[in-house]
């Protein structure tokens, strides 16, 4: 069976890590909160500048989210799986993509015109080269992805599995990450591992409407 | 691992509005690929396979009259990338096997950019484009460009029970929908599949592979010498799978594979590993070793770093000797629906007992020789193997068997 042992969100400007709020800039709109997240995480990584909004979210997400005791060490790069999904693609960079083709057509900007760079950049960062997925639905959808993960890692595709929702249009984003492992490694979750359920993600999900 | 079977399949491509007649004309050596000269699309003409005007004006998905731009409250107006999607799955369905209403079929659609060229003629005259805040925000546009949008419009045409499942990842999305709906197939939560994929091309795709330098200036040539980039194409193709016993005994899909290089965004392995990993891995799923498979059906972009690529991942997996091809030079790039199209092709060479020649190919432009098809090859094929790699390091792979 396996287990969600560690969670983040970040949501109306507030990070939460395994359902606790961790940081929460002062004031911060839009780009200036994702750099104010990415300070927070004291991480020097240059390739975050270069990184279309939907990019540095996940990635700011993952990096926190593998913070909560994941053991890189106890896997092969092939075990790690990146399972991503939201609602509006890429089409934040896809606005300001095509806003650069009456001048000179950007392929800095075009590139982040596919959501699974975000995967990319996630699987550079933390050396990951297991399975890739990104799926478009109109809203969350946990009963898919509980069933999707429980099949990689059942049938043997996977071993350890981010998972999760990382959308942004224009001034609107949520990330919500879950780190889903064999019942073996889990222990992280507030000492109170989860199993992997429909369920449990929608739960863990919704933490910010718990919090209003 | 259970077997899945396919059913039936369609492309519905510039070359023909069937797999069969696609097939005649890959026999015939036609190739979809061809000079344009489009100013709404690029200021140059440029190579690529194009449908003429819209998706078949004949045909029973004519696109209906919108109001005025913008204006997207008119019931249902159904876009060409919906067009394209519409026509391969009808044509699936004509067989009756389908039924989109049961429980336990699923409906999985793949693409790379789905309805993206409506920023180029719907949102100049509301809101503008270049819109990087909420104060040009046009949400009736976001909405109608989502893919969820265009899946829920294909789903209710065609009475599915389920919410279609969308899969936008990058040029191995139609490996992966093939995958994804085998996994699902095989989990026991569907015993029938219908993957369907499309993509369009506009001015937003020919302008970015163009600021890549990517795409070439004539016919694209995948693992010539003389290769120097990729041509563009459109079209859909569209695969129906299923467990039931009542279909065995023709094509079917045996295993899968996906994984990332962890290298580069936009630029694919040096060494060709990781693609070799994921080719590893689907014939373990499948029960096959390297010298089980009898064709390769290679992703041969023509452009210089991925055909290299996929020639040192093609020699790592013990491959080297299998015939080879791509497609490229018949269809262009088809991105989202490149990996249905490539593998419904592959599984009629597998019928037909037929390896079609890589068009383009004259010399051996990679590190390591490959046997490249350079005419119809004859011969039987029991087990052939499917890859596909993309922007974002993403790698796929799929065994085909009959």
């Amino acid at each position: 069976m396996e287990h969600i042992t560690a969670t983040c969100i970040i949501s109306d400007h507030i990070v939460y890590t395994n359902g606790k709020a961790v940081f929460e800039p002062p004031s911060a709109e839009g780009q200036d909160f994702l750099l104010s997240v990415y300070q927070h995480t004291g991480v020097q990584y240059p390739k975050f500048y270069k990184m279309d909004n939907l990019s540095k979210l996940g990635w700011l997400a993952c990096e926190l989210l593998l913070r909560q005791g994941f053991r890189s060490a106890d896997y092969r790069p092939e075990e790690v799986a990146v399972v991503l999904s939201n609602a509006n693609a890429s089409l934040d960079t896809d606005y300001k993509y095509f806003a650069t083709v009456k001048d000179i057509p950007s392929p800095a900007v075009f590139v982040y015109t596919l959501p699974n760079i975000m995967i990319g950049e996630i699987c550079i960062r933390h050396h990951f080269k297991g399975e890739n997925a990104f799926f478009v639905f109109e809203s969350f959808n946990a009963a898919f992805l509980a069933q999707y993960v429980h099949g990689l890692m059942e049938n043997g595709s996977a071993r350890a599995c981010i998972c999760g929702w990382i959308d942004v249009l224009g001034e609107e984003y949520k990330a919500a990450l879950f780190l889903v492992e064999e019942a073996a490694g889990a222990t992280q979750l507030s000492d109170n591992p989860m199993p992997l359920s429909e369920e449990n993600i929608n739960q863990l999900f919704q933490i910010n409407a718990r919090h209003e | 691992m259970k077997d899945i079977f396919v059913v039936s399949d369609n492309i519905f491509s510039p070359l023909g509005l069937t797999t069969a007649e696609n097939f005649s004309r890959l026999k015939a050596g036609v190739s979809a690929v061809r000079r344009h000269d489009r100013p709404e699309m690029a200021d140059e003409p440029f190579y690529a396979a194009l449908f003429d005007g819209g998706v078949d004006a004949s045909g029973p998905y004519t696109a209906a009259t919108t109001g005025a731009p913008g204006d997207f409250s008119s019931p249902v107006a159904y876009t060409k990338f919906e067009q394209l999607l519409l026509a391969s799955i009808s044509d699936v369905l004509k067989t009756g096997d389908v039924d989109p209403g049961d429980p336990r079929t699923i409906l999985i659609l793949s693409t790379t950019k789905g309805n993206i060229s409506l920023l180029e003629t719907e949102a100049v005259g509301a809101g503008g484009i270049g819109r990087v805040g909420r104060a040009a925000a046009n949400p009736a546009l976001d909405r109608r460009i989502a893919l969820s949008t265009s899946a829920r419009l294909i789903a209710d045409h065609f009475h599915f029970a389920n919410t279609p499942v969308v899969i936008s990842n990058a040029c191995i999305s139609g490996i992966l929908a093939l995958v994804t709906a085998m996994r699902l197939i095989r989990s026991g939560s569907y015993n029938m599949a219908v993957v369907a994929g499309a993509d369009v091309i506009s001015k937003f795709v020919l302008s970015g592979f163009g600021s890549f330098q990517a795409i070439s200036p004539g016919p694209c040539r995948p693992f010539d010498r003389s290769r120097d980039g990729i041509n563009l194409g459109e079209g859909a193709g569209t695969v129906v799978l299923s467990s039931r016993e009542k279909y065995r005994g023709g094509v079917r899909l045996r295993g899968g594979a996906v994984g990332n290089d962890a290298n580069h965004i936009s630029g694919p392995s040096r060494t060709g590993q990781e693609l070799c990993q994921v080719i590893n891995k689907s014939l373990a799923e499948a029960g096959l070793t390297p010298g089980d498979i009898g064709f390769i059906s290679a992703h041969g972009t023509a452009t210089l770093y991925n055909d290299e690529m996929e020639a040192k991942a093609i020699t790592l997996a013990g491959l080297q000797s299998v015939p080879v091809n791509s497609l490229k030079a018949y269809y262009g790039h088809t991105l989202g629906a490149a990996g249905l199209i490539e593998s419904i092709v592959t599984l009629q060479s597998m019928r037909e007992h037929l390896v079609l020649p890589s068009l383009g190919f004259a010399d051996n432009g990679v590190s390591m020789p490959l046997n490249i098809c350079s005419s119809l090859l004859h011969t039987s094929l029991n087990n052939c193997l499917k890859t596909a790699s993309g922007f974002g390091g993403c790698n796929a792979a799929v065994v085909m068997s009959q």
